[in-house]
């Protein structure tokens, strides 16, 4: 089986996509010729030509506007936002267009558009290219979000958002663009979306976490191993609709949650992570639920490490939380 | 005429730079003569009348308080229904909301437009809207939401769909002279220009968004002027003329579909109403500024020209209203005997399969207490 890094995956993915249909097309900045900034898109546009893999101007808004409007024709058109710090341009097509149009067509109109965008910090990006704003996506009604953590995941989960019915906002994390390198098959295979993966079984604390703040998390893991403390990590890979059912089913067990994201805390995911589990498994809860996250400031340059939830910061909750 | 008048919100503009058929004398100038035929002719008349008829009526309904809302058609009739006319069966017109009586010409059946003014359990958008907001994709009407200017980019998007898929179809956005400010209409431009699309950008320059007049809009001299600015044509027709309006669009479809790209048109009219119901325009306009509109009015210069050529008169008139007024009342009979939508429905087509919360959420409205007065305000 073939070993590729997440970029190559992804990029295995769209070519598998629009290999198999002619509706697939990608728009987006530098995606076609130069194969976008990350080289994603890399040999896509002399495969399938500029019709199907369109260097647009320099517009998120009207990037995705007209992807709607594509969508609504009968395309399956995949947006690549450069950063998805620079998605909010488009923020009123994804909320309160796209995300709509089923229901407030009746049904008449899905529009089926799958935006990818990288996120995330730990590259040196400062505020305007290291932003993990999912949370912000969650919180509208007909959206489904996907980040995926592994090469295999990243282009079953891709596959997967392709061939779903709703609008995929489909996060890269770009930290780990290239060091998440595995084996990935070639040829279509899905990984089903709202589907979450235990990658390390413990049986003293649930670990969410996902994107590249995973391997913080597995690192912590390994690390309270040494000192007897057995973290269960889930990966959450789609982060909604989230897999409640492998969520609880962990905390039943562990009794203790620590939940994990790159992004500030308030109002974050997590905020949603823990509500769900403490009206759902409050008696079973031995310890409070405990955040590890980006602080709330914008995201800063010198001292991203400090800002990241890095498995220096999550090894002491884990400690703490099997202390109660 | 000084440039500064030149589109002041008040003044009907000057001749020069405007496309115009129907002569003040009715007969119409060759040179832009979109050629319709009696049948045709009278067709889009009945069509104006209809409207502003409804729209006479859906007003009433809503000081009644049995509709919530109308955002009406008055004065514009001309520039909407040539317009929507000149497009050819297969294109999609992407409304703006004020432009329900192309979409009855173009095949949105009354009653179920009427069910969507009463956001009923057979509105085919089950309520979820408010009035105004309803959807017909197989007449080639789009779906209609509130937010000013989002459609001009989904109407790029989809002719480019039909493009890249080697399809004949041409798409045309209506939008006001308000939403030229948005970023939709830049983008939208914009791309159209660059990838050469046959999408038909129909800004009905009516004078107001909402209070707002056109010399806060933008301080450019026309509205068509900012084509140039995208590379594209754009075009000066007199929105009262409804000739004139066929003859535009047309060109614009013709040019679009022969791959020269899109075109800007500005389709000068004027509201004569308020914005909708919500609206009072007393307070901010005085009635001298709709008169010299009103002996321009695009009904009138139709129905004109038809008494002139003995096609019409007081009688056709008279019985087309109580035709009208007919249907309209029984529609909205049938509309207001039949219930709301189903308490589940506001779960559905959120996605295309309800997800294990919603599945909740369902189960917990359903199960749970009613609100007190469940479909008042």
């Amino acid at each position: 089986m073939p070993q590729m890094n997440m970029v190559q995956a992804i990029n295995d993915g769209l070519r598998t996509a629009m290999r198999d249909d002619s509706r697939v097309v990608i728009l987006g900045e530098d995606v076609g010729r130069v194969g976008g900034v990350f080289r994603v898109t890399a040999g896509l546009f002399d495969e399938f030509g500029d019709d199907r893999v369109i260097d647009t101007p320099l517009s998120e808004n009207g990037i995705v506007g007209s992807a709607v409007g594509m969508a609504l024709y009968g395309l399956v058109p995949i947006v690549e936002i450069q950063f998805a710090d620079f998605i909010w341009p488009a923020y009123d097509q994804i909320v309160n267009e796209l995300s709509k149009y089923r229901y407030r067509s009746g049904g008449e109109y899905p529009a089926k558009v799958v935006i990818r965008a990288p996120v995330g910090g730990g590259i040196r990006g400062g505020h305007y290219h290291s932003q993990h704003p999912e949370a912000a996506f969650i919180h509208v009604p007909g959206l489904k979000v996907v980040c995926p953590s592994s090469a295999y995941d990243a282009k079953g989960l891709l596959l997967a958002s392709i061939a779903d019915p709703d609008p995929v906002i489909f996060f890269e994390p770009k930290r780990v663009y290239r060091a998440a390198k595995g084996d990935v098959p070639s040829g279509p295979y899905t990984v089903a979306l709202g589907s979450a993966a235990i990658v390390r079984s413990g049986r003293h604390v649930t670990v969410l976490a996902y994107g590249a703040m995973l391997y913080e998390a597995l690192d912590a893991a390994a690390k309270a191993s040494l000192q007897g403390v057995e973290a269960e990590v889930i990966d959450l890979r789609t982060l909604w609709p989230v897999d409640i059912q492998t969520i609880l089913e962990s905390v039943k067990r562990t009794g203790r949650l620590v939940v994990v994201h790159e992004a500030p805390r308030t109002c974050g995911f997590g905020a949603e992570l823990v509500s769900l589990v403490v009206e759902r498994a409050f008696y079973h809860l031995e310890a409070p639920p405990v955040r590890v996250t980006g602080f709330d400031t914008p995201f800063p340059y010198t001292l991203e490490m400090e800002y990241l939830p890095l498995s220096h910061r999550i090894l002491p909750a884990l400690l703490e939380a099997v202390k109660h | 005429m000084t440039l500064a008048t030149l589109k002041r919100s008040d003044a009907v503009p000057p001749n020069e730079t405007i496309v115009r058929v129907l002569r003040d004398d009715l007969t119409l100038d060759p040179e832009n003569d979109p050629k319709l035929g009696n049948d045709e002719v009278l067709h889009l008349y009945r069509h104006m009348v209809m409207t502003r008829q409804l729209d006479e009526r859906l007003v009433a309904l809503q000081r009644q308080g049995r509709i919530g809302f109308h955002v009406g058609s008055l004065g514009e009739e001309g520039a909407i229904l040539g317009s929507a006319y000149a497009m050819r069966k297969g294109d999609f017109l992407f409304p703006c909301y004020r432009e329900f009586g192309a979409a009855l010409m173009r095949g949105l059946e009354l009653q179920v437009f009427v069910h969507n003014m009463f956001g009923n359990a057979k509105d085919t958008v089950l309520g979820r809207q408010m009035p105004d907001h309803y959807t017909c994709r197989r007449v080639g009407w789009g779906s209609i939401s509130s937010p000013v200017g989002t459609q001009i980019t989904q109407a790029v998007g989809f002719a480019w769909g039909a493009k890249i898929q080697k399809k004949d179809v041409a798409t045309l956005a209506y939008f006001g002279d308000g939403a030229t400010s948005s970023s939709d209409f830049h983008s939208g431009m914009n791309f159209a220009g660059v990838f050469k699309l046959p999408t038909v950008f129909f800004c009905r320059n009516n004078g107001w968004a909402i209070s707002v007049p056109v010399e806060r809009q933008t301080a450019s001299r026309t509205f068509a002027e900012k084509a140039a600015a995208y590379g594209i044509p754009g075009v000066r027709v007199d929105g009262n003329d409804l000739f004139a309006v066929v003859a535009t669009v047309q060109k614009a479809v013709e040019r679009g579909v022969r791959g020269e790209g899109p075109t800007l048109i500005e389709a000068i009219t004027y509201r004569m109403g308020g914005h909708s119901t919500s609206d009072d325009p007393n307070r901010y306009r005085g009635s001298e500024m709709l008169e010299p509109w009103a002996s321009r009015d695009p009904i009138g210069r139709v129905r004109a020209y038809l008494e002139k050529h003995d096609l019409w008169d007081g009688t056709a008139e008279e019985r087309l209203i109580a035709e009208v007024d007919a249907s309209f009342k029984a529609a909205v009979k049938v509309a207001e005997h039949t219930p709301p939508p189903p308490l589940e429905s506001m779960f559905e087509d959120v996605y295309a399969r309800p997800p294990w919360h919603l599945q909740e959420q369902r189960q917990e409205v359903l199960s749970g207490p009613r609100a007190p007065n469940p479909h008042g305000s």
